[in-house]
């Protein structure tokens, strides 16, 4: 199987890392080649080194609930980079409070990422998803 | 025995003077040193010549000399142009270790070249070009199509190519057909967070040793000496990396950074990881090279004196000079004019004095690392971008401005840290030393053959001010 590149990192002023480390981890098990930019990480540099290792996907990790705002323009961003098909994912504490989820989904998506996912969702979930989205199938 | 014997002779060509130090290594102590205007547009021997006359005549006696080393920046020093692909990613990475190899860097690209900077790229006819750009694994497309590019250009200098490594046989085939002399290296920044910039200056300063030399046309003098090992500005640094780390048996004097004000640029070189030495700080961008060098193009006390003025203003030179009436434009304006003019009046000596400490300030500043401060739900956040130096105890000053100067510890008190501006992270309370014998090149140069007597003779020149 050609290994995929994904772009792993923490958006906004936001040093969450726990949950990071464990993506991180998940993903390098499932065969992925993961670049973790770690926390703290602007939507400028998710798509820089993007760019510079040719990535496959950014997924895009916000715990402290500014996600909305920190998000906005990402995919925009990355069409004018060239990057403009790249795969999206966000995943965390994306709002403040207790917002209907497929309404907050919804909103994500009309950002154009290409999954949302909840607060608690099983990082081997993400790696399936990932997998089925990037045209990979495990050797049986 | 004849005493002479034991004497190594180090010479820098230098783009102005060509310069000579004369060690004895058995008393480990500089016997004496001269210099003499080069010579390289004619005949590089000719200045060298006339330089070891005088030499001769001071000690009175025909000397003989055990060894023979030199280092050169004549003819324009080592001239770089580095490519990459993301300007803050294998671009910044190339530069750096073009910098750490020494060279000038002229010209910096990013993403693929276009018909334009091609022609600019043909026209600054560099050295050596550093071809960068994607990780390992990463981006290939840009990389080869710039490797293309080359191959088509008009340039015949050698391209060190320092990418992703798996576009590394294509390229091989693309430089092939163009006929292009080049040297595949480990890549620059194989991955995102990691830089590796070792390897790439040890492949620079072979093809400086191999190739360069001959075209600058120094090959004459490289008969009369063992060799001319490397630029000087990597001669600097060497010396900056044995005074700082020590040798098995000789111990350095700990972290440093070197300050070399000259007439047309300023160099800083730090020897340090510059780690955060606060707690609570998120360290952030490109790794920083353990040895790093920068050179601030636009600080030099003559040529670019202008420069100098420009960012900080006149008003900032007639309040420090206490002088309201004074026209500094006007002052300026005739040191970049007349660039060998030794100050004379007092006023000129103090504007001399204030051009130097303002070139020093902001040259740390910007070799320095800063703080951001960033505010989030969880409070203050501090992001510190490069290195941290506030616990640098040993800065060494060299270049003109301040070995002539009455008063070189009131120009190196600028590049201070400062509570008005704490976010730059310079050094808080380091003690100050003066390279009075412009001695540091010819220590790095002694440094290939016999290090712990290299550093001893530096530990015995250096003067603490």
């Amino acid at each position: 199987m050609e290994q995929k590149t994904v772009i792993l990192g923490v958006l906004g002023v936001d040093a969450h890392v726990v949950g990071n480390k464990i993506m991180e981890y998940a993903l390098r098990k499932e065969g992925f080649k993961v670049v973790n930019l770690g926390v703290f990480v602007t939507q400028e540099e998710f798509i820089k080194a993007a760019i510079e290792t040719n990535a496959d996907a950014i997924l895009v990790g916000t715990l402290c609930g500014h996600g909305e705002l920190d998000c906005r323009g990402f995919r925009d961003s990355c069409i004018e980079a060239g990057k403009g098909d790249i795969h999206l994912v966000v995943g965390g504490n994306l709002v403040v409070g207790k917002q209907d989820w497929e309404e907050v989904e919804q909103k994500f998506k009309q950002m154009e990422f290409n999954r949302v996912y909840p607060p608690g969702v099983s990082p081997k979930v993400v790696a399936e998803d990932l997998k089925m989205d990037l045209g990979i199938k495990d050797h049986e | 025995m004849n005493k002479t014997a034991n004497y190594g002779l180090f010479i820098d060509f230098g783009s102005t003077f060509t310069k000579l130090v004369l060690i004895d290594f058995h008393a480990e102590r500089i016997v004496s040193r001269t210099q003499s205007p080069s010579t390289v547009d004619t005949d590089i021997m000719v200045g060298l010549n006339n330089a070891l006359g005088q030499l001769r005549e001071s000690q009175g006696e025909e000397l003989t000399f055990r060894h023979k080393l030199a280092c050169s920046s004549a003819a324009g020093g080592l001239r770089m142009v580095t490519i990459g692909l993301v300007p803050e990613l294998t671009v910044e990475a190339g530069k750096r270790a073009a910098l750490g190899a020494g060279a000038k860097v002229v010209g910096v690209y990013s993403y693929q070249l276009t018909k334009k900077e091609l022609q600019d790229l043909e026209s600054i006819a560099p050295d050596i070009i550093l071809l960068a750009g994607g990780t390992d694994g990463g981006d290939r497309e840009t990389i080869l199509k710039n490797a293309t590019s080359l191959s088509h250009c008009n340039l015949h200098c050698p391209i060190v190519v320092a990418g992703n490594k798996v576009a590394s046989d294509d390229i091989q085939g693309i430089l092939d057909s163009g006929k292009k002399e080049y040297v595949i290296t480990d890549n620059v920044l194989p991955e995102i967070g990691v830089l590796k910039v070792d390897e790439v200056r040890s492949i620079i300063r072979e093809v400086f040793i191999n190739r360069i030399i001959e075209s600058k046309g120094l090959k004459n003098a490289e008969q009369f000496v063992d060799g001319i090992l490397m630029p000087t500005p990597t001669a600097v640094l060497t010396a900056a990396r044995l005074l700082s780390q020590g040798t098995n048996k000789e111990e350095g004097l700990g972290e440093l950074v070197i300050v070399d004000i000259g007439g047309a640029t300023t160099d800083v070189h730090s020897i340090g990881w510059g780690k955060p030495t606060e707690s609570g700080v998120v360290q952030k961008g490109l790794p920083e090279p353990f040895v790093k060098r920068t050179v601030e193009g636009d600080l030099g006390m003559r040529y670019n004196a202008s420069s100098i003025l420009q960012a900080v203003g006149e008003d900032h030179f007639r309040r420090e000079l206490g002088n309201s009436e004074l026209n500094v434009e006007k002052q300026v304006d005739q040191l970049s004019h007349f660039t060998d003019r030794l100050p004379e009046s007092s006023t000129e000596w103090r504007l001399d004095a204030e051009l130097a400490r303002t070139a020093v300030r902001l040259a740390m500043e910007r070799h320095a690392g800063s703080i951001e401060p960033t505010y989030g739900p969880q409070g203050q956040i501090l992001i510190q971008y490069g290195k941290d130096l506030k616990g640098i105890r040993t800065v060494i000053g060299t270049g003109g401005p301040l070995v002539f100067s009455p008063a070189p510890e009131n120009i190196l008190e600028a590049l201070v840290f400062s509570e008005s501006n704490p976010f730059s992270l310079k050094p808080r309370a380091p003690s100050f030393y003066l390279d009075q014998e412009y001695l540091l090149y010819a220590i790095g140069l002694m440094s290939e053959i016999e290090p712990e007597k290299a550093l001893r003779v530096a530990k015995k020149h250096l003067r603490k001010i």
